[in-house]
């Protein structure tokens, strides 16, 4: 801690390894101000299972841009004389479906299909859970008991009923699955955010923040919503490998994404009918379930750490 | 205690209880391994009391923790402690646990979170017995009500079926000792016994310790960070600085003639209750080394006033003063400082080791409080808190009167302390004049303008402006997630500062004005230390230019070393900046220190106030005297020849508004006066009355006869 005290010059940090530099040491000191995001991405960089995580995302998410190009499939097409061939023959690089549609271009439309509607729902629902949690802890009294009891209101409606309804009613629309998935998605997480927001609302910042007239809005979002921050990472993770779960399920059961589009989870429902005969069927989209959760549970890992302020990731000053 | 010493010389040269020899703990962490004991030895004696002081993160729990076998696997400790016939560093757990509770008694900090809160206190003495003793449930039970009595509960046989909740702080702490105790242990550890506890209560725990150190004829182990309580119940004191133990002597010695700069600078830190002078702290420069790769040097070297190169080439032991032939005797002086045999009396060379740092302005002369501007007018000021019953239709079965018609009165570059128990309505009182709303009852007056007269939210952030807060914590008020800069910037940002170049130019300002390198402003709070977080939160009150600081114990949380620093910096900015302070502390020598005028608060209502020197040398009210006697001394020998006023109880809780003297409970001099006397204290509140000198009313029917029969 000698290095903290202003007396000592920048040169006094040298028993610390080499791999705690960090913003904080005195030769960052002449330079302008690091902001906040530059530090954060720093602390990210360091942390390697994080960047595979990243670059493992960014190449899926590449493959769904750029795949169907590398075809000349379509993914609603059929060929109708080769159904059910085994990958690499008549070429078809993953083989085809029972259907004769080709599995590769469906693997890329359907990668798309779930990335986009899984980070959409999982980023919506964590956004209004973390501000709709956070206000009803702030304003306390009235305003929370009010926005509790709406809370409480949505979580005791059968909603995988209505979202099941409101599906079959929009015939499989993907944006619409979005929507219904996002407005029935948040209360828990809210609820969770709003519990630990009571405390955090007594912090003394907060009331610090209170004493020095700071407008409630820039109080919620510049204390509050922050120092929950690493509650929502993991939210927002856990929250795009659940949205492909429940899309999944809602697909396999008829009510989610319907034909003709195509998204991992119909993909999945399909491929476990003919597991023994046509493993590449249910294998496929599998790897890819894995390779998406997967990489977004290294990405909010890395993000937690590089967020928190107490965690090691930032070396010592 | 003078028997006690007289049995202590004897065994002098017998078998020590305890000999701890080269202790050394170690922990992994991400920068190193961190070494946090690096070689302590010492030896206890039966009926000893051993103090070990230090400031956080010297190694004097974890010393003690390492003793108990408390530390987790990952720590590797080395070393040898011998209690009775077992080294207790080589037991496995189990054997262990034999150990402990039989031989040893562990008295921790938070008596809260040592008893289990389902179990009632009784069944929980029970349990310690039973463990060890070979005894029948209704034997154990006898015992522990019996031991609860011993530590001084009321009614123990109905109190033992209690539960911790039931408890107030004190009362758990007596059951913990009851709990150490009760298997009659040769060693009690105690590890900061009283350092949650309000100091009248604190006085009583010292006392039970005693007892109980008197029934058990146990030797004790006392930690703590109080020079004041080590003075007043340890034979011996152990000085740890950065794992080591850099200064033993016995007590007299060592605070009569302390050798080692380290510990004189802790010394000279401390704001003393029994001096009126206001001269600037001693503050120890620096912080305390990072425990990774030390160098061989001394450790201190860096925060030395009196360092050579010599002392950076090798880290001196532990080591008697004056040579040889001191080290025969069994009052040995050590110290682990090259040149402690130079030093006396806190000088060396006829120099003193800390030069008094030079105050940045002289205070001016202060003129009568009358004549100057009023700042804060608080009158009547009265906030309830309802007292509810049932689970889903709450109702009103009672009224909590948290703070009760207090008036105050800031003038302008004028210091109040506000003085109190927890529990007295010290910070509610803050809370409602923070709120800046109209209170339940009375009115709060903010530099003339009335809160209840705010009504556009322009006016209100005017007043905000004048009028800023420093809180106690200073890791809890600072957002850990935003820079130096964001969290200074804040309030500038808040009263409508735009412009980023006066931003920075501003926040730039603002941290040299506290004494913080305005080059660290990208840092985050976790990366300052304690004194240095304190700083960046007074800076943040500074921002908007106040008239008025609320300063909510600023400095309890801090290192005396650190304390100092920032009690001399609060005194710069007001003389400098012309503020005035509410400075609300229950460290009463801080009080005095930094006071201009003094209200102490028992009960949500003001006992007494007047000039600090007024009300520290002729304290009126029984609570005041007794407030100001259980503040223990840093110095053995006024320690123990002043008399205490020992209070009985605890706070009793301000559940109603009947007439009378709210501390009747607990007074002492209640006890003392003659019925139709007692029918007055019962029936009428006392207010608060000026009495003789001018500026110094308390609010106690029979002040003047307790003054009279005293002196």
């Amino acid at each position: 801690m000698a290095i903290n005290t202003p007396s000592h010059g920048p040169e006094t940090d040298s028993p610390l390894p080499p791999d705690t530099e960090g913003a904080h040491t005195g030769e960052t000191g002449r330079r302008k101000r690091l902001s906040p995001a530059k530090l954060y991405l720093r602390r990210f960089t360091r942390n390697r299972p994080a960047l595979a995580g990243l670059v493992l995302f960014f190449l899926l998410v590449l493959f769904s841009i750029v795949g169907p190009f590398l075809t000349h499939w379509n993914y609603q097409e059929a060929d109708f004389t080769s159904l059910s061939v085994a990958p690499g023959v008549d070429g078809h690089l993953f083989g085809t479906n029972g259907a004769g549609n080709d599995t590769y271009a469906q693997l890329v439309h359907g990668l798309s299909r779930s990335i986009i509607i899984a980070v959409s729902v999982s980023l919506l629902t964590t956004t209004i859970a973390a501000l709709f949690g956070t206000t009803a802890a702030y304003f306390g009294g009235k305003v929370e008991r009010a926005m509790l009891g709406f809370v409480h209101f949505l979580l005791i409606l059968p909603s995988f009923l209505i979202i099941a309804l409101v599906g079959t009613h929009y015939r499989g629309q993907w944006q619409v699955l979005v929507v219904v998935l996002t407005v029935f998605g948040w209360m828990l997480t809210s609820r969770v955010i709003w519990s630990l927001a009571t405390s955090l609302r007594e912090r003394e910042y907060v009331m610090a923040a209170r004493f020095m007239g700071v407008s409630p809005l820039r109080t919620i979002l510049r204390h509050l919503v922050p120092n929950i921050g690493s509650l929502l990472i993991v939210t927002f993770t856990l929250g795009v490998a659940s949205t492909v779960q429940a899309e999944t399920a809602l697909s396999f059961i008829g009510f989610g994404v319907k034909q003709p589009d195509v998204s991992l989870g119909t993909m999945l429902a399909d491929g476990q009918h003919t597991l023994s005969t046509a493993p590449w069927l249910f294998y496929l989209p599998a790897v890819m379930v894995v390779l998406l959760t997967v990489a977004m549970a290294l990405i909010g890992d890395g993000l937690r750490d590089a967020l928190d302020p107490t965690s090691q990731s930032g070396g010592r000053a | 205690m003078i028997d006690q010493r007289t049995v202590a010389s004897e065994s002098g040269t017998a078998q020590p209880l305890l000999s701890v020899r080269d202790l050394k703990v170690t922990f992994p962490s991400e920068a190193g391994r961190v070494d946090a004991v690096r070689g302590v030895s010492f030896d206890l004696h039966r009926g000893r009391t051993l103090g070990i002081v230090g400031e956080s993160g010297s190694g004097k729990s974890v010393t003690s923790m390492a003793l108990m076998g408390l530390l987790p696997d990952y720590a590797s400790v080395s070393g040898h402690a011998t209690l009775g016939e077992d080294n207790l560093l080589e037991l496995d757990d189990k054997q262990l646990s034999k150990v402990r509770g039989r031989q040893m008694g562990m008295i921790f900090q938070d008596p809260l979170s040592s008893l289990t809160p389902i179990f009632s206190i009784g069944s929980q003495i029970v349990e310690a017995l039973q463990i060890h003793q070979n005894l029948s449930s209704a034997a154990a039970w006898k015992r522990a009500v019996e031991l609860l009595d011993l530590v001084g509960i009321p009614n123990p046989d109905r109190r033992a079926k209690g539960f911790p909740h039931e408890f107030s702080g004190g009362m758990r702490q007596r059951a913990v000792i009851a709990m150490a105790i009760a298997n009659d242990p040769d060693l009690i550890i105690a590890d900061e016994p009283t350092t949650a506890l309000d100091v009248t209560v604190q006085a009583q725990i010292l006392d039970v310790l005693k007892t109980a150190q008197r029934e058990t004829g146990a030797a004790v182990i006392m930690i703590t960070h109080d020079l004041g309580v080590v003075a007043g119940s340890a034979d011996d004191v152990v000085v740890m600085y950065a794992g080591r133990s850099v200064e033993r002597a016995p007590v007299d010695q060592l605070f009569a003639a302390p050798r080692m700069p380290y510990t004189i600078g802790l010394m000279g830190a401390i704001p003393r209750l029994d001096s009126s002078g206001r001269d600037a702290l001693v503050p120890v420069p620096g912080t305390p080394p990072l425990l990774v790769d030390l160098a061989d040097a001394c450790p201190f070297a860096d925060r030395c006033p009196v360092v050579e190169d010599a002392c950076r080439e090798a880290e001196p032991p532990l080591s008697p003063v004056g040579g040889a032939e001191a080290e025969t005797t069994a009052a040995a002086h050590l110290t682990a400082c090259r040149r402690s045999a130079e030093i006396s009396d806190g000088a060396i060379d006829g120099a003193t080791v800390y030069p008094v740092p030079e105050r940045r302005v002289t205070e001016n002369a202060l003129s009568s409080g009358e004549e100057r501007r009023t700042v804060l007018e608080l009158s009547g000021v009265t906030k309830t808190f309802p007292l509810t019953k049932g689970g889903l239709l709450k109702r009103r079965v009672g009224t909590v009167f948290a703070v009760n018609g207090i008036d105050l009165t800031i003038h302008e570059g004028e210091t109040l302390g506000l003085v109190g128990e927890s529990g007295c309505g010290k910070t509610t009182t803050l809370l409602e004049i923070m709120g800046l709303r109209p209170p339940e009852q009375g009115r709060i007056a903010i530099r003339g303008r009335d809160v209840a007269e705010l009504r556009r939210k322009q006016d209100i952030s005017e007043v905000r402006r004048d009028i800023q807060m420093v809180f106690q914590d200073p890791m809890g008020s600072l957002d850990p997630r935003m820079t130096v800069f964001d969290i200074l910037a804040e309030p500038l940002r808040a009263v409508g500062e735009r412009d980023k170049k006066k931003i920075a130019a501003q926040v730039a300002e603002l941290m040299d004005l506290v004494g913080l390198d305005p080059e660290h402003h990208e840092r985050f709070p976790a990366a300052f230390s304690g004194g240095q977080r304190q700083r960046i939160g007074i800076a943040r009150a500074l921002a908007t230019r106040p008239k008025l600081l609320i300063l909510d114990e600023p400095v309890s949380a801090l290192d005396v070393s650190v304390q100092a620093g920032v009690i001399n910096l609060l005194n710069d900015l007001k003389a400098e900046l012309g503020l005035s302070y509410l400075f609300v502390a229950h460290d009463l020598s801080v009080v005095r220190h930094i006071s201009d005028r003094v209200a102490v608060m028992y009960l949500g209502r003001i006992v007494e106030t007047g000039s600090t020197d007024a009300v520290f040398n002729k304290p009126r009210h029984p609570y005041t005297r007794a407030l100001l006697s259980a503040i223990p001394l840093p110095d053995p020998v006024a320690e123990r020849t002043r008399e205490r006023i020992l209070l009985k109880g605890d706070l009793p809780s301000p559940t109603d508004d009947r007439p009378g003297c709210g501390f009747i409970t607990r007074c002492p001099l209640h006890l003392t006066l003659s019925d139709p006397q007692k029918e007055q204290c019962r029936g009428v509140t006392p207010r608060l009355t000026e009495r003789g000198r001018q500026d110094h009313r308390d609010a106690c029917h029979f002040a003047d006869t307790f003054t009279t029969a005293d002196s």
